[in-house]
């Protein structure tokens, strides 16, 4: 049983998904690449369900159409400000499912392995051509079933690593997604239990980590001496504690690494899987995922200059000594005075946060920046790469509230223009413009590249209260002389000011 | 010892070196102050409010020069003046040591001890007796004042019920003392100032006055921290390309005010005859320079004139003596100082200590000997600006040279990592058998695509990305579909909900991102 028909399906699909991820560098493209990544999978779950996957196909179309009902309803649900959330529960499904598949594989040796008995060949077959006998066998056996039926003992054994790895990574990416998601959304919505967002470890810390993970390496010796399928349960039960213990550690604002963690987790969750079902467009898929998420957590990690390994371990570095006490003190300011000093500039900086998606003020911000910009002033957004809990966030925000892209620039492209600039509004950013990353060697986020606000003229800072960001670190921006705080929820703050600006 | 003060000789000269509050404080270091008659009275100072001081009234000059052991007073002595020292009196004045080399031969054969005011060093400790920085600070808003006083419009912009009027402009020229106190008056009347200079470096002070920057793009800019804060000749290059940024400004500007001058040189001209005809009617242009020839081609060194287009240009050299009430107070306020410093005891002795940075710096003769020029002050003057780094004009050959260099690096690194790679994959391959290296392969290229093609997306499509990578990645459904069709139940159940969830995956995934993509949109 050959088919070809499907193998060649499965090449398209894969140049299809390259061309997709590949379109992404740059928004017009981008639009094209959406659909190339639909049409390969269209195409990929097609020639599996006609080929390899005939098997039940009407459960399976049931099944799909009910996965596409529930996705559509999350799809379109969504508000632009959860979709960090979103990404992150939707990778739980993929490890969830890529644990299953392993069970399965599991589950399929057993029986592969109780049929030759059955038929007293031995199992796995030796080298060589088939008998006749194992040759009528896998004729009754499943498409999945004969596959392992025909592999020698190594390749056994190489597929036991692979589904073991397997439901290892998938297990680690679900626990951990769902952890992700419960800190990013805050109030857990979608989970019968409600997840702390601060960063908690269990007494022991990451030796308990590094214990759980020395154990899973010796279920997996176990298992694959052929101590029954127990050690595979155990093995993803450690995984389990392992992905939930890990990312309980690490606080919100990392949260952009760790999702994009999370993504190449589950990419390379379906390359080991893809290796034990020997199918090559999981593989290829899987490799894809797991690259692009490993770069976007380098490029993450780079842009807080931090190390990966320091971001995974869980909070923030020990700081090496007494941080630099802040003096002075903040200076509030009301809506008038924020308009008047609007009015008089010409240019203007906004650098929004995670607070700008906490209070859904992106709609607001993009009324501010239509009237300012009417007015013929220069208005542009200065987005730092770790703004927000995902990457990329706050281009998607200010994307949604209809804000042209080509006014919206990164740290690199701005960075230079503080000095220039009249005034500068941060709305719920904190850690991203504290000038502590530069001053103070000893501020825990010292090193971390940051958008140098404060040497514009002058600097609202739109905030909650007087409290610290996320990390907790005083921010001394907050005190210089040319700083206004516009203390306020930021959305009621910025409708305050739309009625005094026309 | 006796300290006093003669009348000004030099004509129309208003202030005066001693006022009745100076003369106190003289009086608490120990000296007797004597004053000639009438001395103070051009500036508002009466002989009896200096009586009333305690301050002795001479008859004349000629009786004061005899009876006082130090002289005080404002302008250069006239030769009279230095033939009336005798050995071992010491003067205190402006004296301009390098355009007055006569006098100063004349007052060393007398044995006089001059101290030049104009010559006292930059440093910190010496602004209290700085005279010039306070006589220039009386000119720069003296000439903000002249020409308000000539120009017919208000300084700042009105919207009244007769009609609204535009704020002037106002250019100031040179932010030195002088420039920098044009710069503040003229804001703080109203008008939006412009300033330009050729050190970069005062742009802050020019900006925390409330002026603009006139910002020239200019390569080769002057440091002026070695030249103790006074700007140095400039390049030829430079020079027009400053022209023609004031060309450019000169239609626009209601009042210039120029301030440009260097040591011991004559003024820079810097606003030209052209650039004075492309001015509005009643323009003013105020020359601070005019008593070394100027700034403006056309300035006559102590008058006002008025152009044929209407430009009135005030070239008064005399703006201090203009202000006498106010500058004779800090001129006076500089000598006492001055005073203090050669007063260590408080006893009304002078000691003229030669190893004081300050004083020797303002010596110009000192025990019938000649001491001027002084040597450079033992402390920096202003911190020098750390010496930027100035990337190297690289030659062809040696850009060449880099590139090689760095193509070698970029080589090895890749290199290495190739062997490396090689090296892992040829292990796996000797212990695995060839059916899981024909999946290998596809997975090590695979991961390699990978990279190549990440490294170009966007930087605000990450968030895309994800959401496509995601949806992608439930290709894991595909596993499922296989394992769904076998006989066991166990098996089945699973794949199903394996199924599902993939499915929720896939639509949600490119749902949303089909979402996202439609809202970037170009302005």
């Amino acid at each position: 049983m050959d088919f070809g028909f499907t193998i060649a399906a499965y090449a398209v699909a894969g140049v299809l998904f390259i061309l997709s991820l590949g379109g992404l560098s740059g928004q017009e493209s981008a639009k094209r690449a959406v659909w190339y990544g639909i049409a390969g999978m269209a195409i990929a779950v097609l020639a599996t369900l006609v080929g390899p996957g005939s098997g039940l196909w009407l459960l399976s179309i049931v099944l799909i159409g009910a996965g596409a009902a529930v996705g559509y309803q999350l799809a379109t649900r969504v508000q632009m400000t959860q979709m960090p959330e979103l990404v992150a529960i939707m990778h739980s499904l993929v490890g969830l499912a890529a644990v299953f598949v392993g069970f399965n594989a599991h589950i399929e040796i057993g029986r592969v392995a109780a049929e030759f008995a059955a038929a007293d060949l031995p199992f796995p077959q030796p080298e060589g051509p088939l008998s006749d006998a194992a040759y009528t066998l896998l004729g009754t056996l499943s498409n999945f079933g004969e596959l392992i039926g025909k592999k020698t003992g190594v390749e056994v054994g190489i597929l036991r690593v692979e589904l073991a790895l397997g439901i290892w990574i998938g297990a680690v990416t679900f626990t951990g997604s769902v952890v992700a998601y419960g800190k990013l959304s805050g109030d857990s919505s979608l989970l019968p239990f409600k997840i702390d967002t601060g960063a908690k470890q269990l007494p022991g810390g990451h030796l308990l980590n590094a214990a759980a993970a020395a154990l899973s390496v010796i279920l997996l010796i176990m298992y694959l001496s052929g101590s029954g399928g127990w050690t595979l349960v155990l093995l993803a039960l450690l995984a389990f504690f392992i992905g939930y213990h890990l990312i309980m550690g690490i606080g919100g604002a990392d949260m952009p690494v760790v999702v994009s963690m999370l993504n190449s987790y589950s990419g390379w969750a379906a390359a080991a899987i893809g290796f034990s079902l020997g199918n090559d467009l999981l593989i290829v898929v899987g490799a894809l995922v797991g690259s692009s998420g490993a770069i976007l957590s380098y490029i993450m990690c780079k842009a807080m200059n931090r190390s990966f390994v320091s971001v995974i371990l869980g909070g923030f570095g020990g700081a090496s000594g007494e941080q630099m006490a802040v003096e002075g003190e903040q200076v509030a300011i009301d809506a008038d005075g924020v308009a008047n000093a609007l009015t008089e500039a010409d240019s203007i900086i906004i650098v929004p946060g995670y607070g700008m998606a906490v209070a859904q003020a992106q709609q607001s911000v993009s009324e501010l920046t239509k009237r300012l910009r009417g007015q013929g002033k220069d208005v542009r957004f200065a987005i730092h790469p770790v703004a927000g809990r995902l990457p990329g966030h706050m281009n998607v925000l200010l994307a949604e509230a209809k804000v042209p892209y080509d006014i919206v620039l990164e740290m690199d492209e701005i960075n230079e223009d503080f000095p220039d600039t009249d005034v500068v509004i941060v709305i719920g950013s904190n850690d991203i413009v504290n000038p502590a990353a530069q001053d103070d060697p000893n501020s825990p986020i010292a090193g971390m590249p940051v958008l140098e606000v404060w040497k514009a003229k002058q600097v609202f800072v739109s905030k909650r209260g007087q409290g610290t960001g996320y990390s907790g670190i005083e921010n001394p921006l907050f005190f210089k002389d040319n700083t206004r705080m516009f203390y306020g929820d930021a959305k009621a703050s910025l409708d305050q000011l739309l009625t005094k600006i026309s | 010892m006796k300290i006093g003060v003669p009348k000004e000789t030099y004509e129309g000269e208003a202030r005066v070196a001693m006022t009745p509050d100076s003369a106190l404080q003289l009086q608490k270091l120990g000296y007797d102050c004597m004053i000639e008659t009438g001395a103070g009275e051009a500036a508002g100072f009466s002989n009896a409010m200096y009586k009333d001081a305690g301050v002795k009234i001479a008859k004349t000059g000629a009786a004061l020069w005899k009876a006082v052991d130090i002289v005080a007073k404002v302008r250069p002595p006239s030769e009279t003046e230095v033939k009336r020292l005798r050995e071992g009196q010491t003067l205190i004045s402006f004296f301009y040591p390098g355009a007055n080399e006569q006098l100063m031969e004349l007052a060393k054969d007398k044995g006089a001890n001059v101290i030049a005011m104009d010559m006292v060093p930059r440093i910190s400790r010496a602004q209290k007796m700085d005279a010039l920085s306070s006589m220039a600070n009386i000119a720069g808003y003296r000439a903000v004042i002249e020409a308000g006083n000539n120009f017919g419009r208000f300084f700042t912009g009105q919207v009244t019920a007769a009609g609204k009027v535009p704020p002037a402009k106002v250019l100031v020229v040179g932010a030195g003392v002088a420039g920098l106190a044009a710069i503040g008056t003229a804001t703080s009347l109203g008008a939006i100032t412009y300033a330009f200079d050729v050190r970069p470096e005062v742009s802050e002070q020019i900006e925390s006055m409330g002026a603009e920057f006139v910002f020239l793009e200019f390569e080769d800019t002057q440091d002026s921290a070695g030249s103790g804060g006074y700007a140095a000749p400039s390049s030829p290059e430079f020079r027009e390309k400053q022209l023609e940024k004031f060309r450019e400004l000169a239609p626009d500007m209601d009042i210039v005010i120029t301030t440009a001058l260097i040591p011991n040189r004559d003024a820079p001209i810097l606003w030209t005859k052209d650039m004075v005809e492309a001015m509005k009617p009643g323009s003013v242009i105020v020359d601070l320079a005019a008593e070394k020839g100027g700034n403006c081609e056309l300035t006559v060194a102590d008058e006002k004139i008025v152009t044929d287009n209407g430009v009135t240009i005030v070239g008064y050299t005399d703006f201090p003596s203009r202000m006498a009430a106010q500058s004779s107070t800090l001129y006076s306020t500089n000598i006492r100082h001055m005073m203090t410093d050669l007063t260590p005891e408080k006893d009304g002795q002078v000691v003229h200590n030669m190893e004081d940075d300050v004083i020797r710096g303002a010596t110009v003769t000192f025990e019938k000997e000649i001491t001027f020029p002084p040597p450079p002050p033992k402390v920096q003057a202003i911190a020098a600006a750390p010496k930027k780094e100035t990337p190297k004009e690289l030659t062809a050959e040696e850009k060449r040279a880099q590139e090689i260099a760095a193509f070698q690096q970029q080589t090895k690194n890749q290199v290495t990592l190739l062997a490396i790679g090689a090296a892992l994959v040829l292990g796996v391959g000797l212990i695995a058998p060839a059916s899981f290296m024909q999946h290998f392969i596809v997975f090590v290229l695979s991961v390699f695509i990978g990279f190549q093609v990440i490294w170009t997306v966007a930087h605000s499509l990450h968030t895309p990305l994800m959401a496509v990578t995601n949806a992608i990645s439930s290709i894991i459904i595909l596993g499922a579909l296989m394992q769904i069709g076998s006989s066991s139940v166990l098996i089945t159940i699973l794949a199903a909900l394996g199924i599902f969830m993939a499915a929720v995956n896939i639509f949600g995934g490119f749902l949303v991102t089909r979402r996202m993509l439609a809202m970037f949109q170009k302005s």
